[in-house]
């Protein structure tokens, strides 16, 4: 082990320590200064999908039901336009050994450690893939550190981040607690030299193939159940792997009509490694804060190259806001019976304003579900926004600000999903792109990787270079 | 209780970084504070009391140091309070799909 353990130093050994920690070398799939061989990565690193339905088979993992969520829908048609109101359907992913679908990810990446010789699993996750990860290194007898962004200065958590280190914890996890700020990811480094575990990151291609049995899973549900695919599939959206996974396995299945939307809360103006704000969003995931950096810069994650490439799949783009995803879980609650953390239900409140817009023979389907109970609950979590100073308010959720208030909209026909320009976030991944790696001319190679990347074509990338300033 | 023996469970916290050591990138308000970490174990000292500086074997066999703050540490976090705000929610859905309202 090395000793010099200063931020600087411990950063520099970063692509060694990784090498060492994940077991791929990136390098291989390198093809120019941007592009970078994205589906030989995903085919020669991974595993084939019926591979992965056995591995996930083997623990527990997937086969999920899919719930029709009549009342929800009767509701929507109520509010909606005579004609319209998409029938919603949600995919009960806390059904799930450790209570969502990170469960998914976690069982291909632990498996993996497993069968590479690996004494443990760490991950750097303040959310459910800490109990995924935890939940399946106990079945698979691995030892697992969980590294977790937990308190402010004052020693305060979000009462959802405290139960998930306590689930993790219950699930045999060393937890690792940190306070406020991007360094976690030193630390992250640290215990990977100092352990040798395997680096369960989200953003292998483990841990994204992971994700590809679900979106398999919801074609060939509904196949059975409705004789075709959703029109529809809503993916909560924060770092992509849920969003770019889904897509791939209904594209696996050939679900190629299928309308991918993702979906975040609008966290807008809250700095995401800021002390004073962490405590004052109500969402810890599946927000802006998470949602846009990730699809506009991709490889911002712990790997070199991060599997998880949300712009790559999205059709549409939508947020709503904190106060109209807790009416919504409240209302799953109440008139579906199913309590259901709040966090999985970002894209239920997207679904639920998008099916109003949708005839009434559609489906809009919701990917995910997570589990709920203490700390992890509306109530706590609320509890935890007044008492940080954030007004509570019932009222128009279009008034809401971030970090200042938090509004329950005064009726469901409120709840509006409002669209993000998709081609804003393309532009703005390639400008990140030549900001970051500081490539002054494209090939034809990175162009034709940045149309596929951003979903676009080779015109609006070479458009979008001429904006820029860049020679092609 | 403000010692803990040999093999007692608690909870120790360490100064990761020190505000100069932060990463360039962090925001003025993060920079002015450390960067700290929390984590339990097994007590490996004979004897501590709450402040020593210790050293704990975690329940997964690695070995970690810091003050020791809390001996049998458990969770606080509950169902919050009563938020008075979210009980009109379902009272008003169940309202509307018993057919009091039709909104075209």
């Amino acid at each position: 082990m090395n000793n010099d353990i200063s931020y600087d130093a411990v950063m520099a050994r970063k692509k060694d320590i990784m090498k060492q920690a994940v077991g791929i070398d990136y390098d291989e799939f390198e093809t120019g200064g941007i592009a970078f061989d994205y589906e030989r990565m995903m085919r020669e690193t991974g595993y084939s999908l019926q591979e992965m339905q056995e591995i996930q088979r083997e623990t527990g993992v997937g086969n999920t039901p899919i719930l029709e969520l009549k009342n929800l829908t009767k509701l929507a048609r109520q509010l909606a336009p005579k004609g319209k109101g998409a029938r919603i359907f949600i995919k009960d992913e806390a059904s799930n050994p450790s209570g969502s679908f990170k469960a998914r990810r976690a069982a291909i990446s632990v498996y993996h450690a497993k069968k590479l010789g690996y004494k443990g699993v760490i991950a750097a996750t303040s959310g459910n893939y800490g109990a995924g990860v935890a939940s399946q290194a106990a079945m698979r007898g691995l030892k697992c550190i969980i590294v977790q962004e937990c308190y402010d200065s004052r020693g305060i958590g979000q009462p959802e981040i405290i139960e998930k280190a306590r689930k993790c914890e219950a699930l045999g996890a060393e937890v690792a607690q940190l306070s406020v700020g991007p360094e976690l990811f030193y630390t992250f480094l640290r215990m990977l030299e100092d352990t040798g575990y395997f680096n369960a990151s989200l953003y292998t291609p483990f841990g994204i193939a992971g994700v590809e049995t679900l979106g398999y899973e919801i074609a060939m549900q509904f196949r059975e159940r409705e004789g075709r695919d959703p029109d529809v599939v809503v993916a909560t959206n924060a770092g992509g792997g849920n969003l770019t996974g889904t897509a791939r396995g209904l594209i696996k299945a050939g679900a190629l009509n299928t309308q991918i939307v993702g979906a975040s809360v609008n966290l807008k103006g809250l700095h995401m490694a800021s002390d004073k704000q962490f405590n004052r969003k109500s969402f810890t995931t599946g927000h802006t804060g998470f949602g846009i950096p990730f699809a506009t810069w991709p490889d911002r994650s712990d790997v070199p190259r991060s599997a998880g490439r949300p712009l790559r799949y999205l059709d549409r783009y939508v947020t709503v806001n904190q106060g109209e995803v807790f009416y919504i879980t409240e209302a799953l609650a109440q008139i579906e019976g199913i309590e259901r953390g709040p966090a999985g239900n970002t894209s239920l409140a997207a679904a639920f304003s998008i099916a109003q817009e949708l005839d009434q023979d559609k489906i809009v389907l919701v990917q995910e579900t997570e589990y709920t109970g203490a700390g992890k609950h509306i109530q706590p979590q609320l509890t935890f926004a007044r008492e940080n100073g954030i007004q509570i308010i019932i009222g128009n959720p279009e008034e809401e600000i971030p970090g200042e208030n938090i509004i329950l909209p005064e009726h469901p026909g409120l709840i509006k999903a409002k669209d993000i320009d998709l081609n804003k976030l393309r532009k703005s991944y390639i400008k990140n792109c030549i900001d970051i790696t500081n490539v002054t001319s494209f090939t034809n190679e990175d162009v034709k990787f940045l149309a596929e990347d951003s979903k676009s074509n080779t015109e609006f990338v070479i458009d979008t270079l001429k904006e820029l300033g860049i020679r092609v | 209780m403000d010692y803990a023996k040999k093999g007692d469970w608690v909870r120790i916290h360490s100064i990761v970084l020190t505000p100069d050591q932060r990463a360039a990138q962090v925001p003025e308000d993060t920079k002015r504070v450390p960067l700290e970490m929390w984590t339990k174990g097994f007590l490996i000292a004979d004897e501590a009391k709450i402040g020593d500086t210790v050293t704990v074997e975690t329940y997964i066999g690695r070995k970690a140091s810091g003050n020791l703050i809390e001996i049998n540490p458990y969770f606080e976090h509950d169902f919050g309070k009563c938020i008075p705000e979210l009980l009109y929610i379902g009272r008003q859905l169940r309202g509307i799909l018993e057919g009091g309202e039709r909104i075209e």
